[in-house]
């Protein structure tokens, strides 16, 4: 086990590349420490298994270095960083036996059959696939097979990272939450390093404790997942998290204040100064009521999603959705949109440029 | 009440009158032969079993079975490991793949007299490029119409030649279609190349290689136009295979009931062997 540092870390997948946009991945400086259980989430193509596959030593980066405990291992293949990493699609070994899959990865190792017994018992144990060690596991479903391949992964004792790439999409969504459960049990039990790539993000904020957000070859933010959801360094956060994403809004600055529509709207804090470019408002659907004062609209759209109802409404040709609990207006009608100040911020070329509101006193 | 509608028999009815006569017709007429014997004029005389009795305890028989046997292991020997071995080599991706694929299907365009006789004349030891370079220029005594182990070689080379191209091309079908997934877990997992091969490439391309191998089976124990063309079954009868023998009292001697009972004799051996080889190379993916 061991704490992982990306120092400077770029990567083309050009022979030759120019300027920034020839990188799948632009200047990354990342720490993750020893234990902890990390998602790196993101849409498709932003770089993320690129990142994984630089970590496990599978892709040698084009600059930049990677240290486990403060040790370069920039230069070492795969099996000599002692990591292990499970793929999107099971990897199994057709002709073996389940045991002699789980016990692979310490056979090559030269381990002796006492230990290789009493580690693969282990862990058939943790995963609940005891009774099935004797069997050939090609004849497993797709749910046991991502079981084993996370086995083999977890077999070893010493391993400094386990990385998972995006491994639930193979399997059925009633078996989904009952491995992603499984997971988190196990990172409790075996205290290994563990990062997770997907672009679900609720894969992503159910399994870890910490969430590298990515977009296009960039890490937007880190954080836990309820930082990521209350305050979003970026807007691509906030769109990307939250069903429906925050709101983002045109607006303009003035004497010190954000206006949108000509209207002034409260912010959780005072704006950087010297803020200028392309000024957004941000506020999440959540934190948007309906009320007899505040910003006209007209609602658009009302979807009833269970819980609660998401409404769809029009400020001018602006849209804004909001989240109610009670009863919704219905299609067509008038409303006024009231942001709660303090979730309400100030966004400067996409980053944020207000500052947190003080800590509210709970009641 | 469910009505059955019979009205799909129609839709078999052009397949069958095709399969029957170009397959069963003609079968059954071996079959006819098979029990009867002639002396022409249309004049048959029902012989019931006799041919097969004498074609059974036949030591001519049993000798040109046995180089069959013989010629059928030998390439298959050869052209499996070294089919896998090349399709291994080749490159994955880029430029030299459809080169390669190219250069790999050539030999097996060519008809198949046109390859015994290009062998023929590439093997003779006087005006043969390769004859002549073996003899003369190695030193070596080779001629394929004298010594019967020269005109072995030259049959076996030929047909290795001919058809590994085909193991190839088979193998390397197998070996692309494994995602990278599993070479990468495999490199995590520490495993060394032979493990690699063993566990991962292997498995992988059974399938293909049982058809592989079933498809080289058949075709080669079947042979009969190269080596007909290179050697003519000789010296002496060294390579009489099979289907030469056969030919040979069909049509040279025109003893037209022992040769359809050993047609009969050759095709249930074939069938028996293809049958229990597919049965064997199947029966784990049925659980």
């Amino acid at each position: 086990m061991a704490k992982i540092t990306l120092k400077n870390l770029r990567h083309s997948y050009m022979p030759d590349p120019q300027g920034p946009e020839d990188y799948a991945l632009k200047h990354l400086d990342i720490d993750w420490e020893d234990g902890g259980a990390y998602a790196l989430l993101g849409p498709s193509g932003c770089g993320k298994s690129t990142l994984l596959n630089i970590i496990s030593g599978l892709l040698m980066p084009s600059d930049g270095q990677i240290l486990f405990d403060d040790q370069d291992v920039t230069p070492l293949p795969p099996d000599q960083r002692n990591i292990a990493q499970v793929f999107q699609f099971p990897v199994i070994y057709d002709t073996m036996t389940v045991y002699d899959n789980l016990a692979f990865p310490l056979r090559n190792r030269g381990r002796d059959e006492a230990t290789v017994r009493e580690r693969v018992l282990a862990i058939a144990e943790m995963l609940e696939v005891t009774d099935m060690l004797d069997r050939r596991a090609a004849g497993l479903s797709p749910d046991n097979k991502q079981k084993i391949s996370m086995g083999r992964g977890l077999v070893r004792n010493d391993v400094n990272v386990v990385m998972f790439d995006e491994p639930l999409t193979v399997i059925d969504p009633h078996l989904k939450w009952k491995l992603r459960s499984k997971l988190k049990e196990l990172h409790q039990r075996v205290k290994a390093t563990m990062i997770y790539v997907t672009h679900d993000q609720t894969e992503a904020l159910t399994f870890a404790d910490q969430v590298v957000v990515m977009e296009d070859g960039e890490v937007v933010q880190i954080g836990t997942p309820v930082e990521l959801f209350e305050r979003p360094a970026h807007t691509f956060v906030g769109h990307f998290i939250g069903s429906p994403g925050m709101n983002v809004i045109p607006a303009e600055l003035r004497d010190g204040g954000a206006f949108f529509q000509g209207q002034n709207v409260p912010l959780e804090g005072a704006v950087k100064p010297g803020t200028d470019g392309r000024i957004e408002i941000g506020v999440r659907p959540e934190f948007v009521a309906v009320g007899d004062t505040g910003i006209e609209a007209r609602v658009n759209r009302v979807a009833d999603v269970g819980r609660h109802n998401v409404v769809e409404a029009m400020v001018g040709d602006q849209k804004v959705s909001a989240i109610l609990n009670g009863p919704a207006p219905a299609q067509g009608d008038k409303v006024h949109l009231q942001f709660q100040q303090s979730q309400t911020r100030v966004y400067s070329d996409g980053w944020i440029a207000t500052d947190p509101a003080p800590q509210e006193v709970s009641a | 009440m469910k009505t059955e509608n019979q009205k799909a028999w129609f839709f078999v009815l052009p397949v069958l009158i095709l399969v029957a006569f170009n397959a069963l017709i003609p079968m059954m007429t071996v079959v006819n032969y098979s029990v009867q014997e002639t002396f022409g004029n249309n004049l048959f005389f029902w012989e019931g079993l006799t041919w097969f009795e004498q074609i059974l305890r036949s030591e001519r028989f049993h000798a040109a079975l046995g180089r069959q046997f013989l010629f059928t292991f030998l390439i298959l020997i050869i052209e499996v490991p070294l089919g896998i071995a090349i399709a291994l080599s080749m490159p994955r991706k880029g430029f030299w793949v459809p080169v390669c694929l190219v250069l790999m299907a050539l030999p097996m365009l060519i008809p198949w007299n046109v390859v015994g006789a290009m062998w023929n004349i590439f093997a003779l030891p006087d005006i043969g490029l390769l004859g002549y370079f073996i003899n003369h220029v190695l030193g070596i005594s080779y001629d394929m119409t004298q010594n019967p182990f020269a005109a072995w070689v030259t049959i076996i080379t030929m047909d290795v030649w001919h058809w590994t191209s085909l193991v190839v091309l088979l193998a390397y079908a197998g070996l692309v279609s494994i995602p990278d997934a599993y070479y990468q877990a495999a490199k995590i997992d520490g495993a060394s190349n032979w493990s690699v091969f063993r566990y991962i490439q292997l498995p992988k391309m059974k399938n293909v290689l049982t058809i592989a191998i079933l498809l080289r089976f058949m075709d080669s124990f079947n042979i009969y136009t190269e080596p007909f063309v290179l050697t003519g079954g000789g010296p002496g009868n060294s390579t009489t295979l099979l289907s030469i023998d056969l030919v040979k009292i069909a049509l040279g001697q025109f003893d037209l009931g022992p040769a359809a009972a050993m047609s009969l004799i050759y095709f249930a051996i074939t069938l028996l062997v293809s049958w229990v080889f597919y049965t064997v190379m199947t029966k784990d993916d049925l659980n």
